[in-house]
C-alpha cells in the first residue's frame, strides 16, 4: 500500500509540474509583454517599466517559473496589481465561501443520490424506477445556474424564505449556511442526477454478481443482500463519480456564485479577468487545478483502500 | 425490423425542431435580432411578437432561434476538434500499447483533464479577451481527451482480435489497419460519445455565455440571454423561463438520443440492460 500511494504521489507531483508550466506558458509568455498587457495601450513607458520590476518581469523565463512556484510553495502568492493587497490574502477571503459551498453541494448530491439510486435499482422496472430515471434525465439537462434562477423566482421572491443574494460572513453561522443553501441545491441538483444513475446500475452490476446468488442462497432476504455485500462494491465506480464531480462542482460554484452575488472565487476570477490583473487570474486557475489534482489522487488512494486488487498496479 | 427506442424517437424529434430552428433563422426570423427598439420593449406574448420581447425591444422567439445557432454551432466545432483530434491520439496509444507514446498520449489526457472546461474559457480569455471562438476552444480542448479514452479503450479490445492478427500477417501496417479495421468498427461508439459531448457542449456554451466569456454582444446566446435577464427577473420572469426551458429541451432531447442510439448501435448494452 505504501508503494502504491508513493507511485501516486510521484504522478500527482508529476501533474502539477506540468500543470503550473501551461498555466505560466498561457498568462505569462503567450501575452509577450504581461506588464504592458495589464496596463493596456495607453501607459507611458515608464509606468511600464516600474510594473515589469514590480512584478519581476526582468529576469528570464526558467528564473521567473521558478520564483512562482516557490512562491506557491511557500504560500506567497504574488501581489494583486489592482487591489494592491497579496493574491494569498484574496484567496484566502474568497475560499472561505467557495470551498465550503462545493462541500455543502457534494455532501447534499451524495446524501439524495445514494438512497434515490438505492430505490432505483430495488425497484427496477417499476414505475418507481421508471419515474425516477426520468426525474435524474430532466436533472441532468437542467443547467445548474438557470435552476439557481427558478430557486431564487421561487424561494426568495415569491416565498421569502431566503434573501436572493448576497453573504453575511462566517461571524454568523447559521445566517451564512442560509445564504449558501439555495447556492448548494442549485448545484447539487444535477449532479446528484448523474451520481443516482451511476449508483443504480453500479449496484444492478454487483446483483448479478455470484456472491449475491450465494448470500440469496444461505438465506440473506434481497435487502439484506443489498445493504451487507452489493453496496459495498458498488462504492467503486460511485466513488469515482464523486471525486470526478467535485471539479464539475468547484467550477459550478464560480458560475453559481454570479447568480447570488456571493464573494466567492469565481468573483474574483471574474474581476481579475475584466482587470487584466493577470496575477490574480494565474494564481486562482492554479489553485483551481491543484484542486482537481489533489482530489483525483485521494480518489486513487481510497479506491486502493476499498478494493486491495488496485493496489497492486 | 425491431421498431426503433422511444428514447430515440422522442430525443430525435426535439434535438430536430431545434436544428431546424436554427437552420431557418439563417433564412428567415420574425423580427431582426439586431433591432433594439426601445418602443416595443418588454411587450407581452402573443400578437405581434409571439414569445414576447426583451427589455430592448428585441423578439424573443427570433433571439432563441440565432440563439441555437450559436449554441449548436460552438457545440458541433467543439466536438469536431475533440474527434478531430482526440481519435487519432486515442487509435495511436491504442496501437503501440504500452510503448512510450501510449504512455505520452495517456498523461497528456489526464493533464487536460485536470483543466475544466471553464478554467480553459478562464485561461484564454484573460490573454485574448472574450468571444465564441474561445468557448468553442475551451470546450473542444476538453473534448480531446474524451474522445481519445473512447478510441483507445475500444482499439484496444479490437487488437486482440483473430481478423486483425490476419491483417496484419497479410503485412499491413499499423496506421492502416487502424484506418480500415478499427475505426470503423469503434464508429458506433464514438457516435454515442458524440451526442454526450454534443449536449455537454450546449450546456458549456450556455454556462460561458452566461458569465460573459462566450458569445459576445450582438450575438444573441442562451446563455447571454439568461444573464440579460437576470435583472428582469422580479419583474418579468418569463425572460429568465423561456431560454432556460429551451435549453433544457434542447439538452433532453440530445440525451434521449443518445441513450437511444447506445440500445441500437450496442447490441451487447441493450441486452444487459433488460
Amino acid at each position: 500500500m505504501l508503494r502504491y500511494v508513493l507511485s501516486r504521489f510521484l504522478s500527482l507531483t508529476l501533474s502539477l509540474i506540468a500543470a503550473s508550466l501551461v498555466i505560466f506558458l498561457v498568462i505569462e509568455v503567450i501575452p509577450g509583454d504581461p506588464a504592458a498587457f495589464m496596463l493596456g495601450l495607453n501607459a507611458t513607458p515608464e509606468t511600464v517599466a516600474a510594473l515589469r520590476a514590480e512584478l519581476g518581469l526582468d529576469g528570464g523565463l526558467v528564473e521567473r517559473y521558478l520564483a512562482w512556484v516557490g512562491g506557491m510553495v511557500t504560500g506567497d502568492f504574488g501581489t494583486s496589481y489592482t487591489y494592491r493587497v497579496p493574491v494569498s490574502e484574496l484567496i484566502l477571503d474568497r475560499l472561505w465561501v467557495s470551498l465550503p459551498l462545493a462541500i455543502y453541494a457534494l455532501t447534499l448530491s451524495t446524501l439524495l443520490a445514494f438512497p434515490i439510486g438505492l430505490i432505483a435499482a430495488a425497484t427496477r422496472g417499476t414505475v418507481t424506477d421508471y419515474g425516477i430515471m426520468g426525474g435524474t434525465q430532466l436533472g441532468i439537462a437542467v443547467p445548474n445556474f438557470w435552476f439557481a434562477m427558478l430557486l431564487v423566482l421561487i424561494f426568495a421572491v415569491n416565498l421569502r424564505w431566503f434573501s436572493a443574494g448576497g453573504f453575511p460572513g462566517w461571524e454568523e453561522p447559521g445566517a451564512a449556511i442560509k445564504a449558501l443553501t439555495l447556492p448548494a441545491i442549485a448545484l447539487a441538483l444535477p449532479q446528484a442526477s448523474i451520481l443516482a444513475r451511476v449508483m443504480r446500475s453500479a449496484v444492478l452490476d454487483t446483483l448479478a454478481q455470484d456472491y449475491i446468488r450465494t448470500a440469496r442462497a444461505k438465506g440473506l432476504s434481497r435487502r439484506q443482500a443489498v445493504l451487507r455485500h452489493a453496496l459495498k462494491n458498488a462504492l467503486i465506480p460511485v466513488l469515482t463519480i464523486i471525486g470526478l464531480q467535485f471539479s464539475f462542482l468547484l467550477a459550478g460554484a464560480i458560475i453559481i456564485e454570479n447568480v447570488f452575488f456571493l464573494p466567492g472565487l469565481g468573483r474574483l476570477i471574474f474581476q481579475g479577468i475584466t482587470q487584466r490583473d493577470l496575477i490574480v487570474v494565474e494564481s486562482v486557475t492554479m489553485l483551481l487545478v491543484f484542486a482537481v489534482i489533489l482530489v483525483t489522487f485521494l480518489v486513487d488512494i481510497a479506491y486502493a483502500a476499498v478494493d486491495p486488487r488496485l493496489r497492486r498496479r | 425490423m425491431r421498431h426503433l427506442p422511444y428514447s430515440l424517437l422522442i430525443g430525435g424529434a426535439l434535438s430536430s425542431i431545434f436544428l431546424a430552428a436554427a437552420l431557418i433563422s439563417f433564412l428567415w426570423v420574425p423580427h431582426d435580432v439586431t433591432d433594439l427598439v426601445i418602443a416595443n420593449r418588454l411587450q407581452p406574448a402573443g400578437g405581434e411578437f409571439l414569445l414576447g420581447t426583451d427589455q430592448f425591444g428585441r423578439d424573443l422567439l427570433s433571439m432563441l432561434m440565432v440563439g441555437a445557432r450559436t449554441s449548436i454551432a460552438v457545440a458541433l466545432v467543439a466536438v469536431g476538434i475533440g474527434i478531430g483530434l482526440g481519435v487519432p491520439l486515442g487509435l495511436a496509444a491504442a496501437a503501440n500499447r504500452g510503448s512510450l507514446l501510449d504512455e505520452v498520449i495517456m498523461r497528456g489526457n489526464d493533464l487536460i483533464f485536470a483543466f475544466p472546461s471553464l478554467v480553459i474559457a478562464i485561461l484564454i480569455t484573460a490573454v485574448f479577451g472574450p468571444s465564441a471562438v474561445n468557448a468553442i476552444l475551451a470546450i473542444g480542448i476538453f473534448n480531446i481527451p474524451v474522445f481519445a479514452r473512447v478510441a483507445r479503450g475500444g482499439a484496444l479490445s479490437l487488437w486482440t482480435l483473430d481478423y486483425i492478427l490476419a491483417a496484419r500477417t497479410a503485412g499491413k501496417g499499423k496506421v492502416r489497419i487502424s484506418a480500415e479495421h478499427i475505426l470503423p468498427n469503434i464508429a458506433n461508439l464514438l457516435i454515442v460519445q458524440a451526442t454526450i459531448q454534443f449536449s455537454l457542449g450546449i450546456l458549456a456554451e450556455a454556462a460561458l455565455s452566461y458569465v460573459g466569456l462566450g458569445a459576445q454582444p450582438p450575438t444573441p446566446s442562451w446563455g447571454r440571454m439568461l444573464a440579460e435577464a437576470q435583472t428582469m427577473i422580479y419583474t418579468h420572469p418569463m425572460l429568465a423561463i423561456l431560454p432556460g426551458v429551451t435549453i433544457v429541451l434542447m439538452v433532453l432531447g440530445l440525451n434521449l438520443m443518445g441513450d437511444g442510439l447506445r440500445d441500437v448501435l450496442d447490441p451487447r448494452l441493450r441486452r444487459a440492460r433488460t
